[in-house]
């Protein structure tokens, strides 16, 4: 079976956790003794009806103030498919949460209310799934009871978010007409919207096409963890462990090593489960080589025609998660490819607002859920690639000294 | 040539991934072995993980000593097979110390105090990192976790401060006296790990095999009757043909009347299930925040 992550991301009140149940329900993957506590916790708020939503609200204080707090991971399958759901809060004071959950999806799904057509949240996590590079977006216009069903609502919402999002880049976009409420669209076809053409929403995310999204050509094994059994059988053994990040590796594969640049050939791919002839993305795999070179965690292992950008100045994009400002000229710990350096604040190039796509002209302090475009400077160099090429190689968390905290997530430019 | 892993060996990739960093990152982890399905798949990820070396690190059990004998039999055996390191943490001797108080009536139950015994052994073997085998479909408060979990001295979990996991870098960064629990297994479901362990092979404690057993019901959920449960006069035990789907102390840990007797059947009987695994739970139906709770407390 095959497997497919996805992010939800919309204003509160969108009815974006009123989905994510439906889903649940209509998929049949909600048990009865959650939906019993769901009944019962509906009565005890005094609902009125079951709500569907407090299916993923887990957390005492959300399920007092009616909200989505943190990111929720939720799990389903049909026949055709197993689905990681990374249920994320539309509240502006989690946007970090929401980045946390589309990190790693191959699609998003944008809340919209028929009502409210697209507002500023709208347009803030559509900027996010596209600097996120997820590459498949279904814009859910839901609610749709609440406007009698109108094909020019539809319409109109569709071509205002076309306009907004002809700035930013989501190569395989999608919209669909709903009623999570009443089911309309979400599982099975609505009746009341026959002038829809299109799938419904489950058949979107059981079809769209996610393991030719990986980089097959650009090879880059960062080197996670050296395993040395040092015992009487394997005395010698040294394997480099990781996953590989990109491209594919075989054995027999001539290599360059960094930061040394020394070059060699792949002795063998192995796997508790035995050699292996080719290893490619997300594999987790072992690799040995036929030199006895100094290889540790953090170096990289890629083939010699095609390297990556071997530097210490970085120019990024960042969503800072903060809940202090970025510090210009202050000093980060940065983790990039299973290596760590500290680096520097050189320049806040610009500060973006999120609802013009533009640059922010007399305003460069970037605060928590801010957008920008910083440049730093390492106290090593990074083996990068852009973001929009290579995930694994061109992403970089920055962590705060002191406190420890993950304050901001880089996507290399 | 196609590119394409199923996704069980794409959630195998993501564990080992998982495990690697932490016996890279932190210096003295611990992977906590309970002898349940969940801590023995994570187990087996970790022996694949440093292939061909031996496991870098020990087990632990934190043993209530209300376990199903069963269970205690197969982790010992497993323990021997592997060649692994085990650490027995007691939770008796954390009762006899003084350290934690026994409940006490018919439905008391050791299970909360196990964060107790938990802190303790984390604080005298110094470790920095435990893994176990927590899954985020397992119950509302878990899917929320991460796969790395910052606790802090006390060994608690505040839902609010949890560090943004992104990608797949995992900031295990601490301060003097902190340390983490690392979930390798966050995103797979029940089915994934039994379809996993049918794939595998792996064995098992023959508990999760359907068996006859005296079991008495309470509040809607079958009891086994072992040395650790007290009875009430009403309550009369029964032959049942029963197996478990999670296994925890034998005084919390429900039975369901099933028929599966192999792997296969067990996969066929979860897969049109409409309980979740954890409802005969009776630690878990304390409240509705039971979990959430015990996590602040510093429980797994």
């Amino acid at each position: 079976m095959d497997l497919l992550k996805f992010v939800t991301a919309g204003s509160v009140d969108d009815g974006k956790s009123t989905l994510i149940g439906r889903l649940l329900y209509d998929t049949k993957t909600i048990f009865e003794d959650t939906l019993e506590q769901v009944k019962l916790s509906s009565e005890k708020r005094g609902d009125g009806h079951t709500n569907l939503a407090l299916v993923t609200d887990g957390l005492r204080a959300e399920r007092e103030q009616g909200i989505t707090i943190d990111v929720a991971y939720r799990y389903f399958s049909t026949p055709k498919r197993k689905f990681i759901l990374a249920d994320t809060p539309g509240h502006i004071q989690y946007t970090r949460n929401m980045v946390t959950g589309a990190s790693n999806a191959d699609l998003a799904i944008i809340m919209v209310d028929a009502r409210n057509g697209v507002v500023e949240q709208t347009k803030r996590h559509s900027f996010l799934v596209s600097l996120l590079g997820i590459k498949h977006a279904v814009v859910a216009i839901n609610k749709m009871d609440l406007v009698d069903f109108k094909e020019e609502v539809f319409e109109r919402i569709k071509q205002e978010y076309i306009e907004f999002t002809s700035k930013i880049n989501i190569p395989d976009l999608r919209f669909v007409p709903m009623s999570a409420l009443d089911g309309d669209n979400v599982v099975s076809r609505s009746e009341k919207m026959p002038w829809y053409n299109g799938s419904t929403l489950l058949h979107i995310l059981e079809t769209t096409q996610v393991s030719t999204d990986h980089n097959f050509i650009d090879s880059r094994f960062p080197v996670q963890y050296v395993i040395r059994p040092m015992s009487n059988e394997y005395h010698d053994y040294r394997g480099y462990a990781g996953r590989v990040a990109g491209g594919v590796f075989k054995p027999g594969d001539e290599v360059t090593i960094l930061p040394s640049g020394f070059n060699s050939k792949i002795k063998a791919i192995d796997s508790y489960d035995g050699e292996l002839e080719e290893a490619y993305p997300p594999m987790s795999v072992t690799i040995t080589l036929e030199d006895d070179i100094d290889v540790s965690r953090g170096d990289m292992i890629v083939k010699p025609n095609n390297q990556p950008e071997v530097d210490q100045d970085v120019d990024m994009m960042i969503s800072w998660m903060g809940t202090k400002p970025l510090v210009p000229g202050g000093k980060y710990h940065l983790m990039h490819a299973n290596a760590d350096a500290r680096c520097m604040i050189k320049e806040v190039v610009y500060k973006m607002d999120i609802n013009t796509l533009h640059r922010v002209e007399d305003d460069k302090e970037i605060k928590m859920n801010d957008i920008g475009r910083i440049r730093v400077r390492t106290t090593k160099p990074l083996f990068k690639d852009p973001y929009t090429k290579s995930k694994v190689t061109g992403s970089v968390i920055l962590i705060e000294e002191g406190t420890n905290n993950t304050i901001a997530a880089g996507m290399i430019l | 040539m196609s590119y394409r892993l199923t996704h069980l060996k794409q959630l195998e990739a993501e564990s080992i991934y998982v495990i690697r960093e932490v016996a890279a990152q932190f210096e003295n982890p611990v992977l906590l072995f309970s002898g349940g399905k969940d801590s023995i798949v994570v187990l087996h990820l970790a022996i694949k993980a440093f292939y061909p070396a031996k496991l870098p690190f020990p087990i632990m059990h934190v043993d209530t000593g209300h376990n199903f004998p069963e269970t205690i039999e197969f982790r010992d055996r497993l323990v021997e097979k592997l060649g692994v390191k085990l650490i027995v943490a007691s939770v008796q001797d954390s009762i006899d110390k003084g350290r934690a108080v026994e409940e006490k009536g018919i439905n008391a139950s050791r299970n909360g105090i196990q964060a107790i015994t938990l802190m303790d052994a984390i604080e005298e073997y110094k470790f920095d990192c435990a893994l176990g085998g927590a899954r985020r479909d397992e119950e509302k408060a878990r899917a929320k976790e991460r796969f790395f979990s910052h606790r802090d001295e006390f060994g608690q979990w505040d839902p609010k401060n949890q560090r943004p996991e992104l990608w797949h870098i995992f900031n295990g960064r601490k301060n003097f006296g902190e340390h983490f629990r690392a979930f390798p297994i966050s995103n797979w479901t029940e089915l994934d790990v039994w379809q996993y362990i049918k794939e595998e092979q792996a064995e098992l404690p023959p508990l999760y095999f359907a068996h006859e057993r005296e079991v008495i019901k309470r509040n809607g959920v079958f009891l086994a009757i072992t040395d650790f449960l007290e009875t009430a006069e009403h309550e009369v035990p029964e032959k049942r043909m029963i197996r478990f789907r999670t296994i925890g102390d034998a005084t919390c840990t429900g039975a369901w009347e099933s028929e599966a007797a192999t792997i296969d059947e067990i996969v066929d009987e979860i897969s049109v299930t409409r309980l979740t695994e954890r409802a005969s739970r009776a630690d878990d139906k304390r409240s509705e925040s039971s979990m959430e709770d015990r996590k602040k407390q510093g429980y797994f």
